[in-house]
């Protein structure tokens, strides 16, 4: 005990003082807004734009969240976490919910104590290369120098698929993605590797997309969602419903345009319950009945959100893939809210 | 027979802990102790009550499970199926790597700006003042990604030094390669050398380098023995003998012969697939890191050294002058060793600065302690309790152990008073 005690005291106290006592929805609500972890900068999934409002697939989930709770898309603030310091911020409520292209794995859900949500993205880990250096597969990377962000699930694949596939690399660690692109662009790296999806948003980003070349190899799943801190099961669910809704909003075909319409007339009781007009949903997880409708009015659907962001009208260029609805032959599965 | 019984001895009453002047500064300390000690307890128990409402617990077991990450710059045998322990030592390694030659470097490089900017020679004093003061009044972290950027954006690329028409070419009649991914030098190799000897099966120490080390220092030893002697000769005879080419062959022909004997040779760096292998890589990462750090540190050195020689008082130079002592002498005989008293402690805090500052390392992405155990071993892992602790304790053991080092130097050079 005395040991334990001694290593207590040079314990940081703001580890301590981080730890919310009371219901994280009473918490938000009496501060106003929903604190919200984001990336500190990945094009199309959370970055500022030009006027400095954050913007991004990410970004949104955290905007029908606080309109959800709020009714007011706004009432939402960010904080730039890189993959180091993400963990540490929501274990220690610092944010109530982190939505910043994290990987679900077993150690993450388990032993660092986080409840994950769901999967609003569908990735894998991949590999972009300079196509001057005429490489045409990942099995040919070897000795080659690797530019990898430290912190993240992406570290650890990339150890074991060149260890299975008995090659050698040098690895790069850097904190951030602003960083790797700086060493990446200035080939003081060969290969960048992280998810796809943040591949596809660097080099849509990068001055001559045309000289990058993503490797077809996925070496991994990379299941990618928001989380929050266990220990508050209303507030884990309030957050995986409000997922879940904008999912069921494609689905239903449910758009930021016709929500208001569809609320006043609408024939399918499953939407007439999603949209709080029928029965008493919200009450039963401490929010008004039209929580869901707020949060469609204020960002859209799914299928919009990923369209505005990431989709292949934009620069980043996406395609829907597995993250269509299943209806779609996609992964994309709600459960029915009833 | 009366004895005179003397004052009566007043009895002890409370109200003296506060009146009576001979207890109240203790009264007070003990107040303030006891103060003290329930803030810690608070803290204690607030922190236990807290990892408990966490559900988490303090277990050091992680650092056994396999580290599953690889580090590029490893002074011991490491894989990513290596322990997070093992991880740690590598970083631990890598810290002490760069502090060590951070601590030399800014030694040299104060010294001599210290000294020149004392020149007579107006130019040179100026330009070492603009030395110090660029250096030092910009943060440190600021240098080290300048130093970084300067390496990536304007050294050539590994693939500039291929075919026909390359744009680079190696430096120093091919045997140096300079690219934005680091500095490739020969390496020392021995074609029949006595292998490793492995340490409790944890690491590997190369037999040739310890014969070398050995070899060298019995070579040193025996030529101080021989200065010894040629200074007791010219003691009792006032001749003092010729033994410099002793000395020097003493010091020089053991490890060239020995070199000569395991077949040394170098190996030269060689452009192979995306990168030089051969050679000796010295990553940019640590050489911006190293760079950065001495350059800042040495511009505190730089004041410590001048504040120390113009603190011994021009009398002392004029009285060795008047005793007939060239100037040279004077520097080493005289000035010196008079300076070094001034300037010794305040030089171990600067040693000690160096080594904390060089867990800014991760900016660039080298890999030392925080990079691994406070770095990727914590987020893995996510004990952050644990790692903070443990990466505390390695930084007070090395600064510890600098400063019971330069501690006992200091105890060496200081004034003896009689």
């Amino acid at each position: 005990m005395n040991y334990r005690r001694l290593m207590a005291v040079a314990a940081v106290a703001g580890l301590v003082s981080g730890v919310a006592g009371a219901a994280t929805l009473d918490d938000v609500k009496a501060k106003g807004f929903v604190q919200c972890g984001v990336n500190t900068g990945l094009v199309g999934f959370a970055a500022p734009d030009a006027d400095g409002n954050w913007t991004g697939f990410d970004v949104d989930y955290c905007r029908a969240l606080a309109a959800a709770v709020f009714g007011d898309a706004e009432a939402v603030k960010f904080t730039p976490l890189t993959g180091k310091t993400r963990f540490t911020a929501l274990a220690a409520g610092e944010i109530d919910v982190l939505s910043r292209n994290t990987t679900w794995t077993y150690s993450r859900d388990v032993d660092l104590k986080f409840t994950f949500l769901g999967i609003n993205y569908y990735d894998g880990q991949g590999f972009m290369t300079h196509r001057s250096l005429g490489v045409d597969s990942a099995l040919d990377l070897d000795g080659a120098t690797i530019c990898i962000q430290t912190g993240t699930t992406t570290e650890l694949n990339l150890a074991d698929f060149f260890r299975a596939n008995n090659m050698s690399y040098e690895p790069v660690p850097i904190e951030t993605n602003a960083e790797a692109r700086e060493l990446f662009f200035a080939e003081a790296c060969d290969v960048y590797t992280t998810d796809r999806s943040g591949l596809a948003a660097t080099r849509a980003t990068s001055e001559d997309p045309d000289s990058l070349v993503v490797l077809p190899e996925v070496v991994s799943k990379e299941p990618l969602g928001p989380l929050v801190a266990h220990g508050d099961d209303q507030w884990a669910d309030i957050a995986r419903w409000v997922l879940n809704a904008l999912i069921i909003a494609e689905e239903k075909g449910l758009t930021a345009a016709n929500v208001d319409s569809m609320m006043a007339n609408t024939n399918d009781p499953e939407v007439a319950r999603l949209l709080g007009t029928e029965g008493e949903y919200g009450a039963m997880v401490g929010l008004s009945s039209d929580w869901a409708a707020n949060a469609i009015r204020a960002t859209g659907n799914y299928g919009e959100i990923f369209d505005r962001h990431i989709g292949p009208d934009t620069a980043i260029g996406l395609s829907r893939g597995l993250n269509a609805l299943y209806t779609d032959g996609g992964l994309l599965y709600s459960p029915p809210f009833r | 027979m009366l004895t005179n019984p003397g004052p009566q001895k007043p009895g002890f009453r409370l109200s003296m802990l506060i009146n009576d002047s001979r207890y109240r500064s203790m009264t007070i300390q003990v107040v303030a102790l006891m103060g003290f000690m329930l803030l810690i307890a608070w803290l204690i128990n607030n922190t236990i009550q807290n990892l408990n409402a966490l559900g988490k617990d303090v277990d050091f077991s992680f650092l056994g499970q396999p580290a599953s990450y690889d580090i590029n710059q490893r002074l011991i045998e490491y894989t990513s199926r290596s322990t997070h322990l093992r991880a740690s030592v590598v970083g631990l390694l890598n810290t002490l790597l760069v502090a060590t030659m951070g601590c030399v470097l800014a030694t040299v490089i104060g010294v001599l700006v210290g000294v020149l900017r004392l020149s007579k020679n107006w130019l040179v004093a100026r330009l070492m003042t603009v030395f110090v003061e660029m250096f030092r009044n910009v943060p440190v972290l600021l240098w080290i990604v300048f130093f970084m950027v300067i390496l990536i954006e304007t050294l050539p690329r590994p693939r500039d030094f291929r075919g026909e028409d390359a744009t680079a070419t190696m430096s120093l009649w091919d045997s140096v390669a300079l690219t934005n991914r680091g500095i490739y030098v020969p390496e020392p190799l021995f074609s029949n050398g006595f292998g490793d000897l492995s340490i409790f099966g944890l690491f590997d120490v190369s037999l040739d380098l310890f014969a070398l080390l050995a070899v060298l220092g019995i070579g040193i030893f025996i030529a101080r023995k021989v200065r010894q002697r040629a200074l007791a000769i010219q003691a009792a005879t006032g001749t003092l003998p010729t033994t410099w080419y002793i000395r020097l062959s003493l010091i020089v022909v053991p490890p060239v012969a020995l070199l000569t004997y395991l077949g040394f040779h170098l190996g030269y760096p060689e452009l192979k697939g995306f990168n030089f292998s051969g050679g000796i890589h010295m990553r940019n990462s640590l050489i911006a890191l190293w760079l950065a750090l001495s350059f800042y540190t040495a511009a505190f050195i730089a004041e410590i050294v001048r504040a120390g020689i113009t603190s011994v008082s021009k009398g002392q130079t004029e009285a060795a002058y008047s005793l007939g002592l060239r100037p040279g002498l004077t520097m080493s005989l005289v000035i010196l060793p008079q300076a070094l008293r001034v300037i010794i402690p305040p030089l171990i805090s600067q040693f000690l600065n160096l080594t904390k500052n060089s867990s800014l390392a991760i900016a660039v992405g080298y890999m030392d302690v925080t990079g691994t155990l406070g770095g990727i071993t914590l987020n893995q892992t996510g004990r952050e309790l644990e790692t903070i602790l443990l990466l505390m304790l390695c930084y007070l053991f090395i600064s510890l152990s600098v400063s019971a080092v330069l501690n006992w130097y200091n105890n060496r050079v200081k004034l003896v008073e009689r």
